[in-house]
């Protein structure tokens, strides 16, 4: 199992790696999992105990035969992750990615169907209207924080059935997108669906290669660039950013922006994959209900620690632990109970942040204590000493 | 044999690249007021929080009444009946007085508070010792004085013996200051003993009866103040002569850097203005001081002038620009430095590195960044340069995070930061605060240093030996008006604080308009 390998691996370093910032949210991220997937098995053999170990082993390896789509699926929730992610670490909590990721979804669709471009720039375009349509819903919530200091989470989750319920309308009314009798949106011409990676009985595309390059370049404007200088010092500290002459409105819009935008792409990136059936495309149901995807963004980026490159990771593996799910039924267990299971292991990986003091402490510790034994009384114990200004503890004074 | 209730013997605490304290033994005798001494970083918080269950010492023991104990958290502290007052204090906002003096131990039967008895006990304290609270006001409602009244109470409510003070005065206006001092005495006198931490020599010269020095994490001895001067103590405290008073060469004074006319900004806490159709100008080359009790408008004042806070009406001009409604940045680029009042809203970026908080306006300048790209290698070259030319010290260099940072040293990475940026005008609101004297010396040697230079320095202080010393003017404002301008070299400290209380007030209307 790959993650048992990395924890492996960890220890092999602990000494040098305990010093580092990164160490306890990785290590925090991995236990979490472990503990997930540990109470996930319990739950399994309360439900079904014949098979609960056959079962258990689908969920955790059976994403690896299936990788290509394991990557397709992971693509749209990369997407809202980054944008949650993002938003979060300006100090703003979007939980409107759903809202944004229908939106994205629609203008792809409205593209798709209405407009007529040759070659590669028509699913191209489809794309950047997407992600056209994920801004407007992320400005105006953006704007109203900005402006009338509104909350964005309340605005955000207005805007998610809003938005919803307008997509499902305009959907439902047009008669090129919808077809009545199916409940569903028609099929998309094929050339505006994003090209395949083609790998055999998966629906992975370019979707995801753009999704990770685009984690990536978001990594770089957090890090490197004066504009994510900014907008992190407006989010640890928004009167400091002021006080330095940061305007604080615009970069909240601008912030909001930018995550609407992600969201919108994940919507995008799901509706214009290309179809293993030549002839179909993917299709929407106008039925309302609020896209899940935009929730299961905000799984994804507190597994990830909201960092962009964390966020690549947790993605792939939460769509790894679902597309393992899928395959437990063969053995009997009901989508329902893989559902349980799955989401228990999300639910526990979410507290990464709990599970970090509890358990990072202990290894800490541990390796602290070691050090001790090691060496002469005299010596510093540096490690626990590590983790006391981690805790952010004032200093010498 | 003599009778110490506290002994701190031998105490070693190291953090990662600085030993906090080496070796220190500190004897508090019962019923004495016992300073602890020393600059920003020499080690009494590290010192103060191993009594206090915060930090575990690496060697040493502690003793209570020649027993020795282990305090392990804040509560073992507690329960041998150690108080402490911290530095920022400890409390709830949004709870009442009375709420966040019982906390933690609250008076119940069955889960149920026991209010009233818990109010009576409050009441009853605070008319004792003369610490006015009103039990049902809330913490934010109230000022930084009554705050600390309500941390005090929390000790007394609690039975604590030994209290500990960590920079008590830093935050207080001067006759607040008196009265803490007196309220100490009367605690010792009743046998409380009494720790407390300062950098003020002249209130420890006032109630102490005995100092502990300590510099760079070394002890450097236990003096008794009727045996001692102000002269020895800051020796010990960083092992050179200090020079108390500021000096001075003559200035010619130059063009009006800055001028202010007629400036009203509302009040956000009540109706009235908080600044009342001010005006003055500050010319290159001289250094004008606001003094003024906290309260009276200064910081509206100043908000307004730095570009945080609306102008309601009336004109501010910078260096011939009217910069009435222009940006902070616009502000900054003309010129403006401003050392904010508050560092840890305004003045740092507490969770990102020394390093990034010391190019926080300047991290878009050329020097800095290349097509939207910040340039590591020079923000780093630079944050050494500054840490180096203003001793900001701190365990990792420009790596440290701020928020990590000992309150002193964070002041000094603000003060670098502004007066690097080599400002027309530098605005210093309390440049000073929370500062050892071998720092404030330093900062006040900066702040005439500018002067020098022939720039304008605007300085709003609350405290009355460095309005004294080191303006060359001073005005002094009384709810939100100017009521009077002084000269130092002529007047009186009792002078000023008639002016200051409002019990005295000139037309100063006509001074202003013929300096125009």
């Amino acid at each position: 199992m790959g993650e048992n390998n990395q924890v492996v691996k960890n220890k092999f370093n602990l000494k040098r790696i305990t010093h580092s910032k990164g160490f306890s949210s990785l290590t925090s991220a991995l236990i979490a999992i472990l503990l997930g997937l540990l109470f996930g098995l319990i739950v399994m053999i309360f439900a079904k105990p014949d098979s609960a170990w056959a079962g258990f082993k689908f969920i955790v390896l059976g994403g690896f035969k299936r990788i290509g789509d394991v990557f397709y699926f992971a693509t749209p929730i990369l997407m809202t992750g980054l944008s949650v992610g993002f938003a979060y670490k300006i100090g703003l909590f979007n939980i409107g990615a759903s809202g944004q990721y229908t939106m994205g979804m629609f203008f792809a669709l409205y593209v798709g169907f209405m407009f007529d471009l040759p070659g590669n720039s028509h699913w191209i375009v489809a794309v950047l209207a997407g992600m056209l349509g994920g801004m407007l819903w992320g400005f105006i919530p953006g704007f109203f924080k900005a402006f009338l200091n509104v909350n964005e989470v309340i605005t955000s989750i207005m805007f998610n059935y809003i938005g919803m319920y307008l997509v499902d309308m305009w959907v439902q009314g047009s008669s090129v997108m919808y077809v009545a009798t199916k409940t569903r949106t028609n099929y998309l011409p094929t050339d505006v669906q994003i090209p395949s990676l083609g790998i055999k009985g998966s629906n992975v595309n370019y979707g995801i290669v753009l999704a990770i390059a685009i984690g990536i370049i978001l990594y770089i404007v957090l890090e490197k660039t004066t504009f994510g200088y900014e907008l992190k010092a407006t989010g640890y500290n928004k009167f400091a950013s002021e006080y330095a002459g940061m305007k604080g409105k615009r970069n909240t819009i601008i912030t909001m922006l930018i995550a609407g935008g992600l969201a919108g792409l994940g919507g995008a990136f799901a509706i214009l994959a290309p179809s293993g059936i030549a002839g179909s495309s993917m299709t929407y149901e106008p039925i309302n209900i609020i896209a899940p995807a935009g929730f299961n963004g905000i799984a994804v980026a507190l597994l990830g620690n909201s960092h962009p490159i964390g966020t690549i990771f947790s993605s792939i593996f939460i769509s790894h632990i679902q597309r393992g799910g899928t395959l437990a039924s063969l053995v009997g267990f009901k989508p329902e109970i893989i559902d349980v299971v799955i989401s228990v292991i999300i639910y526990f990986s979410a507290f990464a942040a709990i599970v970090s003091t509890a358990f990072g402490g202990i290894i800490k510790k541990f390796v602290g204590k070691k050090k001790i034994d090691d060496n002469s009384k005299h010596n510093i114990n540096e490690d626990s000493l590590v983790e006391k200004s981690d805790n952010n503890i004032k200093g010498a004074e | 044999m003599e009778n110490y209730i506290i002994e701190m013997l031998n105490i070693t605490k190291k953090f990662p690249g600085i030993i906090a304290n080496d070796n220190i033994t500190l004897k508090l005798k019962k019923g004495e007021i016992h300073a602890l001494l020393g600059e920003n970083g020499a080690g009494k918080s590290t010192l103060m929080s191993v009594l206090f269950g915060l930090y575990q010492a690496e060697e040493g023991e502690i003793r209570k009444n020649g027993q020795v104990v282990k305090i392990n958290n804040p509560n073992d502290a507690n329960e041998l009946g150690i108080g402490m007052v911290h530095q920022h204090f400890k409390l709830v906002e949004i709870f009442t007085v009375l709420e966040n003096i019982i906390l933690g131990v609250e008076p119940n039967t069955a889960g149920f508070l026991k209010k009233k008895e818990a109010r009576e006990k409050v009441i009853n304290l605070s008319e004792k010792y003369g610490l006015r609270v009103d039990p049902d006001e809330l913490i934010e409602d109230i000022t930084v004085g009554m705050q600390q009244r309500v941390e005090i109470l929390k000790m007394l409510y609690r039975d604590n013996e030994i209290l500990i003070f960590d920079e008590p005065t830093a935050v207080l206006t001067p006759q607040e200051i008196k009265e803490i001092l007196q309220i100490m005495r009367d605690f010792a006198e009743e046998g409380k003993s009494i720790l407390f931490i300062t950098h003020k020599l002249n209130e420890i010269m006032e109630v102490a009866d005995r100092c502990t020095v300590l510099r760079k994490g070394k002890c450097m001895g236990t003096v008794n103040i009727n045996e001692t001067s102000k002269e020895e103590l800051s020796r010990m405290m960083v092992g050179r002569n200090i020079t108390f008073s500021v000096h001075k060469d003559e200035v010619k004074t130059g063009d009006v850097t800055l001028s202010v006319k007629n400036l009203t900004v509302a009040s956000k806490t009540h109706k009235n203005n908080a600044v009342k159709n001010v005006s003055f100008d500050v010319r290159g080359g001289e250094i004008l001081c606001i003094a003024g009790i906290d309260g009276n408008g200064q910081t509206e004042f100043v908000n307004a002038l730095t570009g945080l806070d609306k102008v309601s009406s009336g004109a501010i001009k910078l260096c011939g620009e009217d910069i009435t409604k222009s940006s902070i940045r616009r502000r900054s680029i003309l010129g403006m430095s401003h050392i904010p009042e508050d560092r840890h809203k305004y003045g740092l970026v507490l969770d990102y590195k020394l390093g990034q908080n010391l190019v926080l306006q300047r991290y878009w300048q050329k020097d800095f960044q290349k097509s939207g790209f910040i340039k590591f290698d020079a923000v780093r070259e630079y944050a050494e340069k500054l840490i180096d030319e203003f001793d900001i010290r701190s365990s990792q260099g420009p790596d440290t995070i701020a928020r990590s940072m000992s309150g002193g040293n964070q002041q000094k990475a603000i003060v670098a930061r502004e007066i690097d940026k080599e400002p027309e005008l530098l605005v210093a609101v309390q440049p000073t605060r929370g500062l050892d004297v071998g720092a404030i010396e330093y900062v006040h040697k900066q702040l005439v240093a500018r002067r020098d230079a022939g720039k304008a320095v605007l300085l709003v202080s609350l405290e009355l030996d460095e309005v004294m010393d080191v303006s060359d003017r001073i005005l002094v404002m009384y709810e939100g008006e100017i009521v009077g301008e002084l000269d130092p070299k002529i007047a009186t400290v009792e002078e000023l604080g008639l002016y200051m209380s409002g019990a005295k007030r000139d037309v100063v209307k006509e001074i202003n308009d013929g300096g125009k």
